[in-house]
C-alpha cells in the first residue's frame, strides 16, 4: 500500500474483523479513522482497543454518516459482512456526501460488475482472491486472473499450456485470439518469461500471460486450452 | 403483464393477491417459504424459494423476462440493490421499491428508482387516530382514510 499521504480522514463502516484491523492499520500510518458499528457491545470493545475512533450507529444511515462528517471524508470502507449494506453505504457517501473515493468488501464475487456498474469505485472480495490463489491447481481452472485494468473490462489473465492444446508447437502469428485480446508474455517451463514476437512458438507447459476483455475469457480458454476441432469427413 | 414481487410479507403477499386475481403474471420470491402463508388461497400465481439479490437466483427464476419487478422486503438495502439490479443489470422496464428509511427513500427516488417510503404517512395517520376526541371519532378517521385509499 502506498498511504503514506497523512491526514487522510476515512470512515470505515463495520468493526468486524476486517473493519477492526483495517482501522488499526490505518491509525498506525496515522490517518484520521472513524469505524461506525451498529453493535454498541462491539463498537465499546474496538474503542477499548483503539481508543476513541468508533461511533456506534448504522452507516447506512444518512443522519449517522451526515454526524460522522462524511462530507470531508476522502474515503469510505464499506466493510460488512453483508454486500448489500456495503453497497448501501458506499451510495449514500457518494450520492449525498460526495466522498471521492469509495470501496465495499464484497462477499459473492458476482456482485462485483454490479458494484462497478453502480458507481463503487473499489470492491475487494476475499473469496475471488482465494480462488485466484487456488485457480492453477483447480483442472477446471486453468485460466487465472492476475489483475484487472479499471473500467474498461480489460484484465490480464495467466494461462497454462496443456500437452494436447490446439497452440501447442504454433507460432503466435497461427494462433487465432478473441477480440481485444493479446499475448504479452510466454513463459517457458524453465521459468524465462519472454515477449513473443509473431514467429515464438508456444510449446505444451509454457505459461501464457495475455490482456484480454473479462466478456472474452472464455473464448481465450477455448483459443488456448482446448485441443484442436476433430476434423469432419 | 409479468410481475415478479420480492419479499413475501404482508405487503408483499397482499400485493401478489391483487395482481394475481387482476389477470396477471404474478411470481413471488422469498428466501423463507413460511411466508408463502400469507398469500390469499385464490393466489394462482408462482412462488419461488430465494435470495433477490443473488444473480443466479433472479435469473434462474426469469427475472429477464419480467415487465415489473418490485422489492418488499423487510431490508431497505436489500430492497435498493434487489431494484438496481433489476433496473440497471437486467432492464426491466417498471421497478418499484418500500424504503422504510425516509432519507435512504428520497435519495434513491432521485437517483431514479420508484421508491415509496411507508413511514411518515403512517405516522401522520396514526397521529390523527390519537387526536381523534373520542373512539367513534378515531373509527371515522381510519374510515376516511380507507375511503381515500380506494378501500371501501
Amino acid at each position: 500500500m502506498t498511504v503514506s499521504r497523512a491526514g487522510m480522514y476515512i470512515i470505515v463502516v463495520g468493526g468486524g474483523k476486517v473493519g477492526f484491523h483495517l482501522a488499526k492499520e490505518l491509525v498506525e500510518a496515522s490517518h484520521e479513522v472513524l469505524v461506525i458499528e451498529q453493535d454498541p457491545e462491539k463498537a465499546a470493545e474496538i474503542q477499548e482497543e483503539l481508543g476513541d475512533i468508533v461511533m456506534s450507529g448504522d452507516g447506512c444511515e444518512a443522519t449517522v454518516l451526515d454526524k460522522a462528517g462524511t462530507s470531508r471524508a476522502d474515503m469510505l470502507l464499506a466493510v460488512t459482512g453483508d454486500d448489500e449494506d456495503n453497497l448501501v453505504a458506499c451510495q449514500v457517501a457518494k450520492e449525498r456526501f460526495n466522498v471521492a473515493r469509495t470501496v465495499a468488501r464484497i462477499n459473492n464475487p458476482k456482485n462485483e460488475e454490479i458494484f462497478r456498474v453502480l458507481n463503487v469505485d473499489i470492491t475487494v472480495s476475499a473469496t475471488s482472491a482465494i480462488m485466484a490463489h487456488i485457480e492453477p491447481e483447480l483442472p477446471t481452472h486453468r485460466l487465472t486472473t492476475l489483475t484487472k485494468l479499471g473500467g474498461a473490462g480489460l484484465e490480464i489473465v495467466e494461462l497454462r499450456i496443456p500437452d494436447d492444446s490446439r497452440v501447442a508447437g504454433k507460432r503466435i502469428r497461427e494462433v487465432l485470439l478473441p477480440y481485444q485480446s493479446m499475448i504479452l508474455l510466454v513463459v517457458s517451463e524453465d521459468g524465462l518469461p519472454k515477449v513473443p514476437s509473431a514467429d515464438t512458438m508456444v510449446s505444451p507447459g509454457d505459461v501464457v500471460v495475455a490482456v484480454t476483455l473479462q466478456e472474452s475469457e472464455n473464448a481465450l480458454r477455448e483459443a488456448l486450452l482446448l485441443p484442436p476441432p476433430a476434423r469432419s469427413f | 403483464m409479468r410481475v415478479m414481487i420480492m419479499g413475501c410479507g404482508r405487503t408483499g403477499a397482499a400485493l401478489a393477491g391483487e395482481l394475481s386475481a387482476e389477470g396477471h403474471d404474478v411470481l413471488v420470491l422469498d428466501v423463507d417459504p413460511a411466508a408463502f402463508r400469507f398469500l390469499p388461497d385464490e393466489f394462482k400465481g408462482q412462488k419461488e424459494v430465494g435470495n433477490g439479490i443473488d444473480l443466479d437466483v433472479l435469473r434462474k427464476v426469469g427475472i429477464d423476462t419480467m415487465d415489473v419487478f418490485v422489492s418488499a422486503t423487510r431490508g431497505d438495502n436489500r430492497n435498493v440493490m434487489a431494484a438496481q439490479i433489476a433496473k440497471h443489470v437486467f432492464g426491466v422496464k417498471v421497478v418499484a421499491s418500500r424504503v422504510f428509511d425516509p432519507l435512504r427513500e428520497e435519495m434513491y427516488r432521485n437517483l431514479g428508482l420508484r421508491t415509496i417510503n411507508p413511514t411518515r404517512v403512517q405516522a401522520r395517520r396514526l397521529k390523527r387516530v390519537i387526536e381523534a376526541q373520542t373512539d367513534e371519532a378515531a373509527r371515522s378517521v381510519v374510515a376516511e382514510f380507507m375511503q381515500q385509499d380506494g378501500m371501501v
